[in-house]
């Protein structure tokens, strides 16, 4: 067999840490302008939290979306976004606001359209409707999760590493969850319940990188006792950049396949995970190790 | 590697796969496996197979109003037999409130209420009884008004001949209709939207039938067909719902639909009475507080049948015959929430991960051997055994996979291939360092260890967290991902180790693959 290829070589030597207060600024400028964006314009709920309806109809012959709209609008149902999904024209998905009506509105709309297309309409892909009390319960999960899932990974870091070590992880944790709120609400993209699922994974993610670089400076600090921690962390970065570029290489080939391939019911679920790990692995290198390092800076005087 | 260890890790395997055939193999394959051979596959989400999901509140108040409004004809019919005067007798949604007219007849009055229900708190103030139930009362009211209409549900649904319906309790007043295949739910939503509750009563032929107000211990309802109408009948009613026996669909000599109904022998004899005394009067025909009909009773009807007669069309006689039948729900159901998918969209979504999958998997297969050559295919070995766990696991325990939860798997992927990863380079480390081939194995796997099972640990933590809030789709994703961090921790770790130590023990290598790179 023939012998491997090393695409990263050994000791790469690179100095990431000269770039630690470019990049701090950095991360703290779009950490800041993300969290303003999360407010205004704001993020882009789905009928997941809002309520509401999504239908996707296949038509029988590609409709004119324009004529749609003012055809819909003769059906009273508030103001209705249309958008042309997949290959064919011919599939229309409708995003109808949640009815005055609460849950029993939603049901008369979805009635309205179907009896409105009944002969145009060759199959409803999709139809979804979320009432009002269930989007706020969704919204009251959700936000438990996130923070259930934050504390308790926040208590393993607690017991399996010092405070420094686990302040930093968080750090970063919060960083790459934050520039994703901001990268959906800049790019307006629907922000719903599988959001959720990857903004939980996101931090996952974002942890396990930083974890194992974490676990390198610590093993290295018993070996090398008289260096510095900048040469420390420097040495330990660089020692785990190959399984740092291997991992986020391997998962984003996959992310990027489901996101081609995997059709459109989970794309923005893949977006969110793509954006993720690339940030998640620029943060473990140039703002949980900085971070890191700035905090038992202080703490040695 | 002790030797009952390997007999271990081969047993798994062996097992994982057994378990895993029936979802892998083709299906004329699968149909001469032998008898023994477990045949459960792994459930296909409603976002694949396509299909409609309905989350229902039962409006259980409104059960437990119709329970007071009972109790007040008990207590009316308790208190006249015992001579205990009262008055403001009234029920409430939450309550029931009476005031007795003697103080000194409390206690009797109090010893009534509890014989009539012994779940009921009793609260006293100035000759005023305030009645609430109990909490220990509640509870139970409310999951009866939940287990019947769960009930009422499942034979209404099993009457529409829907295949294969999950109808399941979701918290407290919840339920969760899954209908797989079902692309179009209105008639079921339909059928599903009225309580269906039956009664008759006799006409009031005296109150006036303009008047706005009905005269004491009347009802005032309107006609089914012109809601404008209205007629005063009895607030009592004679016969209910419950006690029917059969109701059809059929014809009256003018070729009109018609609904035929059979009584039990109760209401039957009850029916007999009531038609016997009232001949030439007109009773009440109420469905859900409209009047469907009012006819005039001709002569006395002895056999226990009738027949309801509404204008109605066939769907319509149908459609009534059925909630006959199947009974009349406890309490209002709303829909809260509906998640309808097409077969299109379901077979799409199929294929999508699928494809997604598999180019996903090659992809990272190539990346892998790439890197690490012959050590490498026992990586990419693993990670397909890890597919081949995750489907076993998962036919095992019945967990339903969808669209969601393909990307999950192909996520643990990610995680397999990172524990191998983070082992193979401690191995070429140590190796690099100067250990033996074997020493540097053993030394990479002890030391990798720790990271490996952080990294597994924190997918972990978040993976349950998500679990734990599971609602539909995203449960899916979680739950293929509990399953996946766990099973590539076994192939990713003790799997390749095996392959590892029998290619080693079999070529003898003086070294490890590992070229050293000049930095």
């Amino acid at each position: 067999m023939f012998k491997p290829i090393r695409l990263i070589p050994d000791n790469p030597n690179i100095n990431f840490l000269k770039l630690r207060w470019p990049a701090i600024t950095m991360s703290s400028i779009l950490v800041l302008i993300s969290i303003v964006l999360c407010f205004a314009p704001g993020l882009n709920f789905g009928i997941d939290f809002k309520g509401g309806l999504v239908i996707e109809a296949k038509f029988q012959t590609a409709p004119d979306v324009a004529e749609l709209r003012t055809e819909l609008n003769t059906l009273n149902l508030g103001q209705i976004t249309l958008q042309q999904v997949g290959a064919d024209a011919s599939d229309v998905m409708f995003r109808i606001p949640q009815q005055p009506g609460g849950d029993a509105g939603n049901q008369t709309a979805i009635a309205a359209i179907r009896a409105h297309f009944t002969d145009r309409v060759s199959e409803y892909r999709r139809i979804e409707a979320v009432g009002p009390q269930v989007g706020g319960e969704l919204i009251k999960t959700s936000l438990y999760a996130v923070l259930l899932s934050i504390g308790g990974t926040l208590a393993y870091l607690w017991f399996r590493f010092d405070r420094g070590f686990s302040i930093a992880a968080i750090t970063a944790l919060i960083h790459d969850v934050a520039l994703t709120l901001g990268f959906f609400a800049i790019f307006h993209l629907d922000f719903d319940l599988s959001t959720v699922a990857a903004v939980l994974l996101i931090s996952g993610y974002s942890l396990n990188d930083t974890v194992v670089v974490f676990d390198r400076i610590r093993e290295d600090m018993r070996k090398y006792k008289s260096k510095s921690f900048l040469e420390i962390a420097h040495i330990a970065l660089n020692e785990t950049l190959f399984r740092t570029m291997m991992t986020s290489g391997t998962t984003l080939l996959v992310l990027i396949s489901l996101f081609v391939f995997g059709g459109e019911v989970i794309r923005n679920f893949t977006i969110a995970l793509i954006f993720g790990i690339l940030v998640g692995t620029y943060s473990s290198i140039f703002v949980a190790t900085p971070v890191w390092l700035l905090l038992e800076k202080r703490e040695k005087k | 590697m002790p030797r009952w260890k390997i007999w271990l890790i081969l047993a798994i395997t062996l097992l994982g796969a057994i378990y895993a055939a029936p979802n892998l193999l083709p299906n004329n394959l699968f149909q001469q496996l032998p008898s023994w051979w477990p045949n459960q596959t792994v459930n296909l989400g409603l976002d694949l197979q396509g299909g409609a999901q309905l989350l229902m509140k039962v409006e259980v108040e409104k059960a437990l109003g119709d329970y007071y409004e009972g109790l007040t004809d008990s207590v009316r019919r308790e208190f006249r037999e015992a001579n205990i005067g009262y008055r403001d007798l009234a029920a409430r949604a939450d309550g029931l409130s009476l005031t007795v007219r003697d103080t000194a007849r409390m206690n009797d009055a109090k010893a009534k209420l509890h014989k009539l229900d012994p779940n009921l708190n009793i609260a006293e103030s100035d000759g005023k009884i305030t009645v609430k139930l109990s909490d220990v009362g509640l509870k139970q009211r409310r999951d009866q008004a939940m287990e019947q209409s769960i009930e009422i549900v499942r034979r209404r649904i099993d009457e529409t001949g829907t295949k294969e319906p999950v109808i399941a309790r979701q918290g407290t007043d919840r339920i969760i209709l899954q209908l797989p295949g079902v692309d179009n739910p209105e008639r079921i939503k339909q059928i599903l939207g009225k309580t269906a509750k039956l009664s008759f009563h006799m006409v009031d032929l005296e109150a006036a039938p303009d008047s706005l107000v009905a005269p004491l211990g009347d009802q005032r309802l309107p006609m089914q067909e012109d809601p404008t109408k209205f007629l005063a009948v009895k607030q009592s009613s004679l016969i209910t719902g419950d006690m029917l026996r059969d109701a059809r669909t059929s014809f009256d000599q003018n070729g009109q639909p018609v609904v035929s109904f059979e009584f039990d022998a109760i209401g039957a004899r009850r029916f007999s009475d009531v038609t016997t005394q009232n001949v030439g009067k007109p009773f009440a025909i109420v469905l859900d507080d409209k009047i469907i009909s009012a006819p005039v009773i001709r002569e006395p009807i002895t056999g226990g049948a009738g027949q309801i007669s509404g204008h109605f069309d066939t769907q319509g006689a149908n459609d009534l015959s059925l909630l006959l039948r199947a009974g009349a729900l406890p309490a209002p159901l709303t829909i809260i929430e509906e998640r309808t998918v097409g077969p299109t969209l379901g077979a799409d979504s199929i294929l999508a991960g699928r494809n997604a999958s598999l180019i996903g998997m090659g992809l990272v297969s190539v990346l892998v051997i790439i890197s690490y050559a012959l050590w490498g295919l026992f990586a990419v070995a693993a990670l397909f055994a890890n597919m081949i766990f995750i489907f076993a696991v998962m036919s095992l325990f019945q967990a339903t996979l969808t669209l969601p939860g393909i990307a999950g798997m192909v996520l643990t992927i990610g995680m397999a291939v990172d524990a191998n990863v983070l082992i193979f380079e401690r191995i070429r480390e140590e190796y690099l360092n100067g250990r033996t081939p074997l020493a540097a194995i053993d030394a990479g796997y002890a030391r990798a260890m720790s990271a490996v099972v952080d990294t597994n640990l924190t997918a972990f933590i978040s993976a349950l967290a998500l679990m734990s809030f599971g609602v539909g789709p995203v449960r899916g994703f979680a739950v293929t991902l509990v399953i996946g961090v766990i099973t590539s921790l076994f192939s990713a770790v003790w799997l390749t180790r095996l392959m590892l130590m029998t290619w080693f023990s079999a070529t003898r290598p003086k070294h490890l693959p590992f070229l050293k790179t000049s930095s």
